[in-house]
């Protein structure tokens, strides 16, 4: 017996937005390795946002409207992976018709 | 973070560009001739297991975190052109929904995160699967080296880039990044393992990287012998 494609996509599925949702808001907020060595050696304030970037919809993984930081990054972290998981699905999906029909022409 | 604009060059961000849309074309070609019907779903969940383990950051040491790449990952599972994609798909949304990562500086992002972890990890498979016995322990092992090498050597990248622009000099920013990325990449490489060892334990087919790995004899049936 082994576990269906459907089945083993919905599942990991699953464990990503699980993992985006409840353990994200609980994550380590310390600087990560890049953004560490950007303010010890002092060029972190070099950093600039890009003026589309202005009006992303979640800057910083805050859900907008939200008070509650947790509450705010796990929804950021629920959206994110179901946005990441249907570009990824649809472009891959794409890809694969587009060979199908041509081959069969 | 990833790198935001202003800590590259203009020329620096043009040519790591080019080469990413160099990469992620050739990814894009690949899938339009090799995917098979499997792999549409685990692309999509590959990408949005990166995009969530990419939010755990993890304590490492002196007020520091480190996060999942997930480059090995992705080239284990899918083959590191695919791979590309993957990261791609990641980095993007990341930029443009959640503002992290520069736009200007998403080649270098993806070269740094993606291209280099999965041709450097697609390199450290195949020379593992020519000396290593084909079974599951060693292949894990093989997969925890290979991500801890990607995050490395995505940190030594990012490092020539930053000096290449001029932002911080070589002998400062190389240890420094180095230093914390050798500890970021035994995170890398414990989820990768946990990862692998998950899906080689329900659907081993799904891992390209395990096509040549033989029966346990724990495991189940061969396919051939499970279907009708």
């Amino acid at each position: 017996m082994s576990t269906s494609v459907k089945v083993f996509t919905v599942l990991a599925l699953a464990v990503a937005v699980g993992l985006a949702t409840a353990v994200s808001p609980f994550a380590s907020s310390s600087p990560d390795g890049l953004g560490r060595v950007a303010h010890d050696k002092a060029f972190v304030d070099r950093s600039e946002l890009h003026a589309v970037q202005e009006d992303a919809p979640a800057p910083d993984y805050a859900f907008p409207g939200i008070h509650d930081a947790r509450v705010a990054t796990g929804v950021a972290g629920f959206a994110g992976t179901l946005v990441v998981f249907a570009l990824g699905f649809g472009m891959a999906a794409l890809l694969r018709r587009r060979e199908g029909p041509a081959a069969a022409r | 973070m990833h790198i935001p604009d202003g800590f590259l060059s203009a020329d620096v961000a043009a040519a790591t560009g080019v080469v990413a849309v160099a990469a992620v074309g050739y990814g894009l070609h690949r899938a339009n001739r090799t995917l098979d019907e499997r792999q549409v779903p685990l692309l999509g969940v590959t990408a949005a297991f990166v995009f969530a383990a990419q939010m755990l950051n993890f304590p490492v040491a002196g007020g520091t975190s480190g996060h999942f790449l997930g480059a090995a990952l992705a080239t284990i599972l899918l083959g590191p052109w695919l791979a590309c994609l993957v990261i791609a798909v990641v980095l993007v949304v990341q930029a443009f929904m959640f503002a992290d990562g520069g736009v200007t500086a998403l080649g270098a992002n993806i070269v740094c995160m993606g291209v280099v972890g999965a041709l450097g990890s697609g390199l450290m498979l195949r020379a593992g699967r020519a000396v290593l016995p084909p079974r599951r322990t060693p292949f894990l092992g093989l997969c925890g080296m290979t991500a801890w090498l990607a995050v490395v050597a995505g940190a030594a990248v990012a490092s020539v880039l930053l000096a290449i622009s001029g932002t911080v000099p070589l002998a400062t920013v190389l240890p420094a990044m180095l230093g914390v990325h050798v500890f970021i990449g035994i995170g890398e490489a414990a989820i990768t393992v946990a990862a692998v060892a998950a899906v080689l334990a329900v659907r081993p087919d799904l891992v390209a990287a395990a096509e040549h790995l033989e029966d346990e004899p724990v495991s189940a049936p061969a396919a051939g012998e499970a279907l009708p």
